[in-house]
């Protein structure tokens, strides 16, 4: 278990040991896993992780998990300059967090390689998960290499591409006639009774932590500096919540001496509980019934949502939310620009920078970090009518010179 | 009146392990006074000090959540399932 001590509560502070619990046997709040900082510092430096593994697992002192490893290659995804899409939107910093080079191409790699690897250390050999899709392919692949059987529970409506996603890996993938909530919850029931690794049920705790190296990376990328606001994509609002405890841990053993990062979130309107209880001024989180394209951030009752409008307004971040035609709009203004194709999610973070940026809660001179999480293969059906051929021609040279003249 | 209320892992100290057990109750707080006769130290496990449902507890009538029915006040027609449910993240 690497540098674990166990696990806490992260509202009563009870402690326990470093089991597959996920929530507070008294409160019910969630648990969150407790490292011995003082020994990490002890044994990581940035050249100990520069000779680390080019994965998310260079910063395995920071991570749960033994050496043993569940393990597809997740992380050290590129990070890129953005100057053409920051011309766009008026920053001078902008960059991209190109998280769809994962190797089922969404951010839940890292999540599920940790997942995985805790699961089997503690000597399960079934893993599980209620998924919008994302997690489903992740955890479908990484079960597949690692010999686990594997439990997928998705909506029945899920995208086509995040289905064949999953079932190709062959896992015994379950469509559940429902929302996403409804998924959860069957599987909230179905984990009190079946011996199973659910990784974000009883594996909550420790799966949660593998957000943290989206964070680390980008402070590792930009020569060990934090940046000055980031921007994440909220669905049960855990990411947004890792960001900044990934960077809080990088000044706790010293690999960087402060930072003063701002964390913004994105929601796509149709599902905007934890946007509307920032907008609000509450930190009380009113559950909806989703309605977006945005599926992989439908969650209309997210678990993480009080934590991470708390995240955004300490840190002097915003949280904002997009109409689905904004979101469209932001996968093609992404392409464009920087040629990067990304998921729904992704169109959600870029149309909620443009309106931040509009609105002036991001800076022209702040470095920004936006963070793509998935590729947009896996939801072509959202822009699949907004990117067709330019002309379709017979194959003669006169008549595509009279076409493109036409065009001109 | 009475209710199925399914009770959650973390609960089930409580319960000596029962996963199911029938109340007489007519609202959700009607079912957590009950269960709070039947196992002491139910209440303050569910609720918080205001009487209020715990903010990581689910309540479940039927299919849908209680805060998008009549919260603590939703009534429980007879041989109706209740469940309890913490919340869990996702993705």
């Amino acid at each position: 278990m690497g540098a674990v001590l166990g696990l806490r509560c992260r509202e009563c502070s009870r402690e326990y040991p470093a089991e597959p619990l996920h929530v507070c046997e008294f409160c019910f709040a969630p648990l969150e896993v407790v490292y011995d900082y003082d020994a990490i510092a002890s044994q990581i430096s940035h050249a100990s992780i520069a000779a680390g593994p080019r994965s998310m697992w260079r910063f395995a002192p920071l991570l749960p998990g033994g050496e043993n490893r569940v393990d597809l290659g997740a992380g050290m995804t590129p990070l890129v300059r953005a100057p053409r899409l920051g011309a766009e939107l008026g920053l001078r910093d902008l960059w991209l967090k190109n998280d769809t080079a994962n190797p089922t191409h969404s951010f839940k790699d890292r999540v599920v390689s940790v997942a995985l690897t805790v699961a089997r250390e503690f000597g399960y050999t079934t893993v599980a998960c209620a998924s919008t899709g994302n997690l489903a392919n992740a955890v479908a692949a990484h079960a597949a290499a690692a010999g686990l059987e594997a439990y997928v529970f998705i909506p029945a409506d899920l995208e086509a591409g995040k289905v064949v996603a999953t079932a190709i890996y062959g896992p015994r993938l379950i469509a559940v006639k429902g929302t996403y909530d409804d998924v959860n919850r069957l599987c909230s029931e179905i984990a009190g009774e079946f011996e199973w690794a659910f990784v974000n049920v009883n594996i909550r705790p420790y799966y949660a932590e593998g957000s943290k190296s989206l964070a680390f990376e980008v402070v590792e990328q930009l020569g060990w500096q934090a940046p000055d606001h980031v921007v994440v994509p909220i669905a049960s609002g855990s990411l947004l919540t890792k960001i900044r405890r990934g960077l809080d841990e990088l000044v706790r053993v010293g690999l960087i001496d402060g930072h003063s990062t701002r964390i913004s979130g994105a929601q796509a309107t149709g599902c905007s509980p934890v946007a509307a209880a920032f907008k609000s001024g509450t930190d009380h989180i009113r559950p909806v019934k989703p309605q977006t394209i945005a599926k992989s951030l439908a969650i209309g009752n997210p678990a993480d949502g009080y934590y991470a409008v708390k995240a955004a307004r300490e840190t002097g971040g915003a949280i904002d939310d997009v109409s689905d035609e904004e979101v469209v709009e932001g996968i093609r203004l992404l392409a464009r620009t920087e040629g990067i194709f990304a998921e729904t999610a992704g169109g959600v973070v870029i149309a909620t920078l443009k309106r931040l940026c509009d609105a002036g809660v991001v800076h022209p001179e702040e470095r920004t970090v936006a963070l793509i999480t998935g590729d947009g293969l896996k939801t072509i059906e959202a822009v699949a009518s907004a990117a067709v051929p330019t002309m379709t021609i017979k194959p003669r040279l006169e008549e595509f010179a009279a076409r493109v003249k036409e065009k001109e | 009146m009475s209710a199925s209320v399914r009770i959650p892992t973390p609960l089930r100290t409580l319960t000596k392990g029962v996963s199911e057990v029938n109340v007489d109750a007519s609202t959700v707080r009607d079912m957590i006074d009950a269960l709070e006769k039947e196992f002491p130290g139910a209440r303050e496990r569910l609720c918080e000090e205001s009487g209020e449902i715990r903010r990581f507890v689910n309540v479940f009538v039927g299919d849908e959540d209680i805060r998008f029915l009549q919260g603590l006040d939703t009534p429980l027609p007879d041989g109706t399932q209740v469940s309890i449910i913490p919340a869990v993240a996702g993705g």
